[in-house]
This record gives C-alpha cells, structure tokens and sequence, in this order.
C-alpha cells in the first residue's frame, strides 16, 4: 500500500517553537479512523477490478498499486461511497468492532 | 506535463495528493479536489481562499496538500494565483501547474472581480469552483449559486418564501463571456467527464475554468454514501449539465434523451423537502427555459 501516513510530531512548547512562514507539505500527524461507525470491506472474489470505488473515494484511501485493491483504514471515514457505487456489491459496509465474515 | 487526456481510473495515478483532510465523511468537494490533484500532479501550487476544503486541509499541524499549498484572501483566489504564476514563470520553472479551489460563494460572489481579473489577463492558471451551491464552511448561508427554493439558515423555507427565491447566477457563461480560452463545467457525478476537464485545463496556455457540482450531505441533507449518485441525478434531471467552452464555442457534452425525475431528486434533499408543486413548476420552467437555450443555441 502507498498511502501517506503519519508522522511522530512534538507540540510546541513556546511561541518561538510555531513555525513563521512556510510550513510542512502533507504534513500528518493524526488518523482519521475514529470517525467510521462503519467499515468498507471488499470482498475479492466478487470484484471485478474495475475502479469505481478507487476513483469515487472522496479520501482516496482506496490503493491500486498492488494486486489486489487494499483499504487504508487509518484514513477511511466509513462514508459508504464506495459501496454504494459498486456495482456488483462487492464492498460490504461491516460495523466496527463486529467480524466480517458471516 | 500530461499530454495525454486522463479519462478512466486506470490511467489515474495511485498516487494522492490531498490526503488525510477534515472534510465531513462523504464530502463532494474534496472528492473534487483529490481527483484534480491527481490529474495535475505532484508539481502543482494551490491556492485556496476561505471554504470547507482550505479549512479541512490547514489544521496546524496537519497539511493535507502534498504540493505547496496556501490559503488566499477569501476575494482574492484570482489574484493570488496570478501572482503565483508570475512568481514561477520569473524563477524560470517549467512544468507546473497553478490551481485554485474556490467555493461557490469564493466564486460567484466574493472572489468574482478577482478571478475577472486573471482571465482578463490570460495567466496560466486553472480556476476550479466546487460548487456546493452555499457557504457551507460557516452553516449553510445562500450564495449567488443557491438554486431556488433551497433552504439555507439565511433563505429560511417558510410560509411567505420558498427559501432561496433566485436561480443560480449563471458563473459558466459569465466566464465564458471574457472569451476564455477554456471553460467547462463539471459533476462529481460523472468523474470521467471531470478528469477529461481537468487534463484539458492542464494543457492549456491561458486561463482555463472548471465549475464542478460537488455535492454536500451536510449542507443538503441526504445520506452520506449518496454524494456521488447526487452529483449525477442534478445532471440527469436537467438542473446540471456538462458542457465546454472552447475557441469561441459552447459545446454540451451530455445530452440526456429524457429528464430522470426532477421531483426525485429535489425530494431526496432536506434542503427542498418543503417545496410544494407550484415551487416545483417554477424549477422546472426555469430547467426547460434553460435547456430551450442550450439546443437553440449551443453545439448539442
Ligand atoms: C473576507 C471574509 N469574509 C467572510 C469569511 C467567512 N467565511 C469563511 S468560509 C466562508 C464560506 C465560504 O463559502 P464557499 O465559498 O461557498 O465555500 P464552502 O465553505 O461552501 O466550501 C465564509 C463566509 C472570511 N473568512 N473572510
Ligand atoms: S467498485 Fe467493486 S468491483 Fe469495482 S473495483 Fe471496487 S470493489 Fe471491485
Ligand atoms: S467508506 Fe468512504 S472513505 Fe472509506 S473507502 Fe469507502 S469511500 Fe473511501
Ligand atoms: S459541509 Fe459539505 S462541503 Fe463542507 S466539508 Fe462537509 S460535506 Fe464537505
Ligand atoms: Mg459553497
């Protein structure tokens, strides 16, 4: 996966420590997984491998990049998007804390 | 620089540059701005006036851009980029790209003199509005894109109005009419057709705008997985559509044979629940005047 991630930072501990001026692109230093009631799950077998859910995914954490499609669930908010534009259901919206299989 | 139109998620870069952001789950903006950002790539400078996306994405210590990035002047997104381009071109860079995200009301009502300015002076800059149709950054007030009868917290539905009582400004041809060299509006709705704009903005020499329909659950009130499926019923009803300004020329690029329901979509919405069929009558000869023009006069 090939996802931007987090970085270890240390809050400033005086006015002169905060930055002047330019500051750090793609500058993480905190998920966002704590928003998501839900979880999007793919299910392999199903997919088709034809993007949708990739392109739609306001958050981008859906990668490509490697044979199969993989969540970034640090920065997945468990919108839905995903699921909802698959067309052959292949993306199950499963609550947090409860097991995806059946 | 991409010389190739991207068109389709696979020649989409995995890559992301607009990552980690604040945006409310399911937000058509930043679906908007990450699929720009991936077409434009890693060389790209941003300039963002006061909305949803910049305060989503500049949350000290968080930068969500991966490329160089700041926040402009809420009126000033025009200008500000302008300048950018100017600076890059003295420092003799090559291959970059200067963008700009404005909202709606950033656009059609505060930053409109600004952005005037630079397409009147034929930078290469891309000025892309996601419109979200008010200012929802700070609680949904009516901007001069709030199409009519919606209910914002300063067009309040009730028994003398219908919220919002104007159509949306009409943004796409009040830019056309500079004679921009390229000018094109958009629905997170239809991706594809977004990419294809924003790779045509990309090779562009002069000034290019993309007006995108970026659907807000939070500002209109429909479920949160619906935000691209409401991008593409606004285009499918006819209250949306997806056309090009190119040499002079408007072009429409989506035809729909027949309206889907303009009811249906209106009804999915809180912001219109209230509307009753006389407000609906009125939508629709506005959408029928509208697409009269369009056949008559347009490239269709
Ligand atoms: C000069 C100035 N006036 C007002 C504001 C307050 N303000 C911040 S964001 C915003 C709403 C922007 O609306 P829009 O451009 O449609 O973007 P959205 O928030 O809807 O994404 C307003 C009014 C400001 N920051 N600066
Ligand atoms: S949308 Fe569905 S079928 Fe298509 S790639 Fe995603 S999971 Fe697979
Ligand atoms: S649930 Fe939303 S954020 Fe998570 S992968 Fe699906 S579309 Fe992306
Ligand atoms: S209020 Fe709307 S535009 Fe703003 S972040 Fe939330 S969904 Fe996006
Ligand atoms: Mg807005």
């Amino acid at each position: 996966m090939d996802r931007p991630k987090v970085v270890k930072y240390t809050p400033p501990e005086c006015v002169e420590d905060y930055p002047l001026g330019a500051f750090q692109a793609g500058h993480l230093v905190q998920k966002n997984a704590g928003w998501r009631v839900f979880r999007p799950v793919i299910d392999h077998d199903k997919c088709i491998g034809c993007l949708r859910c990739f392109l739609v995914c306001p958050d981008g954490v859906i990668d490509k990049s490697g044979e199969k499609l993989e969540i970034d669930y640090d920065f997945c908010k468990g919108c839905g998007v995903c699921a909802y534009e698959c067309k052959v259901n292949a993306i199950r919206m499963v609550k947090e804390g409860e097991e995806a299989d059946e | 620089m991409a010389d190739k139109l991207v068109t389709n998620a696979r020649d989409l870069t995995n890559s992301e540059y607009f990552y980690g952001h604040r945006a409310c789950a399911g937000c058509g903006g930043s679906l908007a701005l990450r699929l720009a950002m991936k077409v434009l790539g890693p060389r790209t400078f941003v300039a963002i006036p006061a909305n949803c996306m910049s305060a989503v994405s500049f949350l000290h210590p968080q930068i969500s851009f991966s490329t160089n990035s700041m926040i402009s002047p809420f009126a000033a997104t025009g200008a500000v980029l302008s300048g950018i381009e100017a600076g890059a071109r003295a420092l003799g860079m090559k291959d970059y790209h200067v963008v700009g995200f404005a909202g709606d009301g950033g656009t059609a009502d505060i930053g409109i003199q600004a952005l005037s300015g630079a397409i009147d002076r034929g930078d290469r800059i891309i000025y892309v509005c996601y419109d979200n149709e008010a200012y929802m950054n700070t609680g949904i007030q009516k901007s001069g894109l709030t199409p009519y009868g919606s209910s914002t917290t300063t067009s309040p539905a009730g028994r003398n109005l219908p919220g919002a009582t104007r159509m949306k400004k009409n943004m796409f041809e009040i830019v056309a009419a500079h004679d921009i060299a390229y000018a094109a509006t958009a629905s997170i709705g239809y991706p594809e057709d977004y990419l294809r704009k924003i790779s045509k903005a990309a090779q562009c020499a002069s000034t290019s705008y993309i007006h995108v329909l970026a659907p807000c659950s939070t500002g209109w009130g429909f479920p949160i997985e619906k935000t691209v499926e409401m991008g593409k019923e606004a285009v499918d009803c006819g209250l949306w559509y997806l056309a090009e300004f190119e040499n002079g020329e408007f072009r429409l690029n989506r035809k729909p044979r027949e309206f889907s329901s303009l009811e249906d979509y209106l009804k999915k919405q809180a912001r219109f629940r209230h509307l009753t069929d006389k407000d609906m009558d009125v939508i629709k000869g506005n959408r029928d005047r509208k697409w009269k023009k369009i056949q008559d006069q347009w490239t269709v």
